[in-house]
């Protein structure tokens, strides 16, 4: 029998080691592939098991966290919610992330490798890093003056630093707090239906994910054009400009906003915002380098992220000539976006170099180490530095004695180009007011603060939506605030 | 009883140079380690779920530790050769589950499972104290072999007339207390088993007509074989009990086996059991949908409603890894309602990774292999297979439960030894324990002087 007894502990024997097996295979040669199963709420839950990083504007958070010691434990707060919503987005359990909060999410989530202090330490130790922070580049007072002046209507201001890039306003109106996505009860979905199903988009990003025609702002691009190309060659020379003029191949004539266009210098039309002087002079440029020069400014170009992604602006490369008249004048197919527009401002205030937009200054662990800084950002040249030279002068020229009177700054000299943009089935639609500027302070080497400012209000009186009256004030806020702001 | 024990206690009349050594020692400290552990544990979930020592933990452990000291003292007055790693074992395990338990306790708030689970323990120990203490020679049970059989299929068919639980018909319920009969007709059939093929294996081996080489029985002899298979599928489709039907199939396949030492059995037992489970796995819907989550665990993901309990399980398993989160910081609470039942493993493969798993796995073999031991030192027929026959029980269990949880094999409600939530269950398997600590008490005891091996 003692045979047999051994034979029946051979077999416990290998059941024994079947089950070895099986764990090692469950375990570990598993584990990844069982671990990253959606179904799987462990990350999830491991995810929000802690506090989020913070994102920060002039060295102070403007998100926070919350603890709800619930399953998925932490939520995230936000101090002044609708003013930052543009760039922070909104990290909710329910609709996942959008913005900074979503391009950062590995860094404020702490799942970034770059935040473990050795390699592969966090697989030895199964422990996870305390979420980073996001030190971003916008100033704090810019912010609130360009929140403030749109005031709740329908608009949008960018402001960045010509010199390098950085983003230093971005507001977009109306807003919405991402507090109200944060968490995972009932009034959250709720929130989300209700902003979605919303008329006023207040969860639209105007400022850089929103496209508007840009009217006479546009100018400064067509005036870069024409110098570049040689078409003008003394802005104070008259020019051979019909009042009204009727597009090539149409009957149509285009007419301007003031009298007393016809034949006048690149200057002054660019002061009175001739429209057209302005059309023929592209139609003179051409489509080809209408386009090159559109294209050295930022149009047509998919790829801008700021991090997240801006949405395209363009130039139609592939009209005829009469569609290029309106094309030069910043109406039928050309759009742009409000930060496109402050980078045009920007390439005229910065001798015509175009510096990326960037929002991200740098990166940091919990305690503040950095991990990871904005770095240096590609360079672009737009125009000739001579031709910026000139379009500073055209564009001071606006602030002083031209449409745009309404943003000059006591002891700084300010730039600007003020836009009217006509939309809509047969320009029914209210006019959309732009002005785009830079401004430098008596003290700085150079202009300090470019911004694009544009409002769609619906409720003003139609005669009173000019660039200059709606907008340029808002633009002054925004560049007083930068000009102010001594760090 | 003082003048009793002397006269069963051999050691006092024999010669003292053959003695064999009591180690009755190292039984004390294992139980001392065994419930320090515990203890550990316990203080390692409260510190990792609320940041404190609990405040019970003190009470915890001295309940499990003045427990294990009576069973130890018990054994020292009643079964001195027993083996000394038995208890140590039990005590192990026992107190592991109450810290799973009342870890598992923590996150289901108004659920207290784990003083409930103390006093069964408490129960189960008591079982065991009077069973060392009453019971001073194993081969009295082959005299009650048959009244075991009558109240194991009493047991078992009694919750029949009982509501079924969550799909299975296994459980009876009498004044708030839920009792598994299944689980104490388990020792009731080794006891049966044992007697029966002690008595019966000659005819079984030799005796009847040989076709196509293999030995046949007679049917007097066969009849009992046929009875048994077809009250474990019985037991199976009126009860839906995959798991106990396999546990009485095994332990009587293996038991013939080692009585008859027939490998022709094994074939036809295999065939007869593969042709049951088959027919049963497809026809009783039951168990067909075990069958089907076993082979298909992320079936109900890919079809949009979320994990099961299987999927639930094995996600834990992989969460654990090779060292585990640690008692407290893993997340089995999503497995779900059976997760201090059935599913208690995967907790264990969470929290105390593969490492601790391989642990828990070998604590089972060696309490297993020390009833094999047992039964290989002992000279009567009856003891072997009784000794055998508890081990088995033991083996077949664990590697049923494991393999369900860990997609091994297809799940069957079984309760993990000493470890799952169960009342029934802990007490059954201190029985066993304290049957096998009268078997191995009593190989051990042979050589004492009396018999030469």
């Amino acid at each position: 029998m003692a045979r047999y007894i051994r034979h029946a502990a051979c077999f416990c024997t290998l059941l024994l080691v079947a089950l070895l097996v099986n764990a090692a295979r469950v375990q570990v040669v598993q584990a990844r592939t069982h671990g990253e199963n959606p179904a799987n709420r462990r990350e999830t839950i491991a995810r929000y098991g802690r506090e989020r990083g913070d994102i920060l504007v002039g060295g102070r958070p403007v998100t926070g966290s919350r603890d709800t010691e619930e399953q998925l434990r932490y939520e995230r707060t936000y101090t002044d919610g609708p003013l930052y919503a543009p760039v922070t987005g909104f990290a909710s359990q329910e609709y996942g992330t959008s913005f900074l909060e979503h391009t950062e999410d590995s860094v404020l989530s702490g799942s970034d490798p770059l935040l473990t202090p050795f390699p592969l330490w966090n697989d030895f130790t199964r422990s996870r890093n305390p979420g980073g922070n996001v030190v971003t580049t916008l100033n704090r007072a810019a912010q609130k003056a360009a929140f403030r002046g749109l005031g709740g209507r329908k608009g949008a201001v960018a402001a960045v630093e010509p010199a390098t890039g950085r983003v230093l306003a971005l507001a977009s109106s109306p807003s919405y707090d991402p507090a109200a996505l944060s968490g995972n009860d009932p009034r959250v979905g709720r929130a989300w239906a209700r902003l979605n199903g919303d008329v006023d988009k207040p969860m639209l990003n105007r400022a850089v994910r929103q496209t508007y025609p840009p009217g006479s702002t546009f100018k400064v691009v067509t005036a870069a054009a024409a110098l570049d190309a040689g078409v003008i060659k003394d802005v104070d020379a008259p020019t051979d400009s019909p009042e009204p003029y009727t597009l090539p191949g149409t009957t149509t004539s285009l007419t301007n906003e003031s009298e007393g266009c016809e034949d006048l210098s690149l200057r002054e039309a660019f002061r009175w915002s001739c429209n057209t002087v302005f059309a023929k002079l592209g139609v003179k440029v051409g489509v080809r380098h209408m386009t090159a020069t559109a294209r050295a400014f930022g149009f047509n170009d998919n790829a801008l992220r700021i991090p997240f992604s801006v949405a395209r602006s363009t130039f139609d490369p592939t009209v005829d000539k009469a569609q290029l008249a309106l094309s030069s004048i910043g109406q039928y197919n050309t759009r742009a976006t409000p930060l496109q527009m402050a980078m045009v401002s920007a390439a005229v205030a910065n001798g015509g170099q175009i510096r990326t937009p960037y929002l991200v200054e740098r990166t940091t662990t919990d305690d503040g180490d950095t991990v990871a800084t904005a770095g240096s950002r590609p360079v672009r040249q737009a125009m000739y530095p001579a031709t910026a030279a000139r379009l500073k002068e055209l564009m001071a020229q606006v602030v002083t004695e031209g449409t745009g009177t309404n943003a000059a700054i006591p002891g700084a000299v300010v730039g600007g180009k003020t836009g009217t943009a006509q939309h809509g089935i047969g320009n029914s639609g209210t006019p959309y007011a732009w002005f785009v500027s830079w401004a430098q302070g008596e003290r700085d080497m150079e202009p300090k603060v470019a911004v694009a400012v544009v409002v769609e209000d619906a409720s003003a009186v139609r005669g009173d939506i000019t660039g200059g009256g709606v907008a340029a004030p808002i633009a002054r806020a925004v560049m007083e605030a930068v000009l102010d702001s001594r760090y | 009883m003082t003048k009793a024990g002397t006269t069963v206690a051999p050691a006092e009349t024999s010669a003292p140079s053959v003695r064999l050594p009591r180690r009755r020692g190292i039984e004390l400290a294992l139980i001392v380690l065994a419930v320090l552990l515990s203890v550990y544990g316990y203080c390692a979930v409260g510190l990792a779920k609320n940041g404190s020592v609990p405040p019970d933990a003190a009470g915890y452990g001295a309940g499990l530790g003045v427990l294990a000291l009576i069973a130890h003292g018990a054994v020292r007055l009643r079964a001195p050769y027993a083996d000394p790693l038995l208890l140590p074992i039990g005590v192990l395990l026992n107190g592991l589950g109450l810290v799973l338990i009342y870890r598992l306790d923590l996150e289901t708030p108004g659920d207290r499972a784990a003083p409930t689970q103390l006093v069964w323990s408490t129960v189960g120990i008591t079982l065991f104290i009077v069973v060392v203490l009453m019971l001073r020679d194993h081969r009295v049970l082959q005299r009650y072999a048959y009244v075991c059989v009558a109240a194991a299929l009493a047991l078992l068919t009694l919750p029949i007339l009982f509501p079924s639980v969550n799909g299975a018909r296994i459980w009876i319920r009498i004044a708030g207390f839920s009792i598994q009969p299944g689980e104490f007709a388990k020792v009731l059939l080794a006891v049966f088993f044992a007697a029966y093929l002690a008595t019966n294996r000659n005819a079984l081996a030799f005796a009847g007509r040989r076709l196509w080489g293999l030995q046949l029985p007679t049917g007097r002899v066969l009849g009992p074989l046929l009875t048994i298979w077809l009250i474990s599928v019985g037991v199976l489709v009126l009860e839906r009990d995959l798991g106990t039907s396999l546990l009485f199939f095994g332990l009587f396949v293996v038991l013939l086996y080692v009585a008859t030492g027939l490998t022709g059995w094994i074939a036809l037992g295999l065939l007869l059991a593969a042709v049951g489970a088959f027919a049963v796995g497809w026809l009783e819907p039951h168990v067909h949908i075990r069958v089907e989550d076993w082979l298909h665990p992320f079936a109900s993901i890919e079809a949009g409603q979320g994990p099961n309990q299987l999927a639930q399980s094995l996600f834990a398993f992989a969460a654990g890894g090779v060292l585990g989160t640690g008692l407290g910081l893993g997340h089995s609470i999503l497995i779900g309602f059976a997760a201090k039942s059935d599913f208690i493993l995967a907790t264990a493969g969470e929290e105390l990774g593969l490492a601790g798993l391989a642990a828990i796995f070998l604590l089972y073999a060696l309490l297993v292999e020390r009833g094999y031991r047992a039964g290989l030192a002992l000279r009567d027929p009856f003891g072997r297979l009784l000794a055998i026959g508890l081990a088995s029980i033991v083996a077949l269990q664990v590697f049923v439960i494991a393999g369900g949880v860990g997609g091994l094999i297809p799940l069957t409600g079984m309760a993990m030894p000493f470890l799952a939530q169960g009342g029934s269950s802990v007490v059954t398997n201190w029985a066993i324990v304290a049957l096998l600590i009268r078997v191995s008490d009593s190989a051990r005891d042979q050589y004492d002087g009396k018999e030469t091996p």
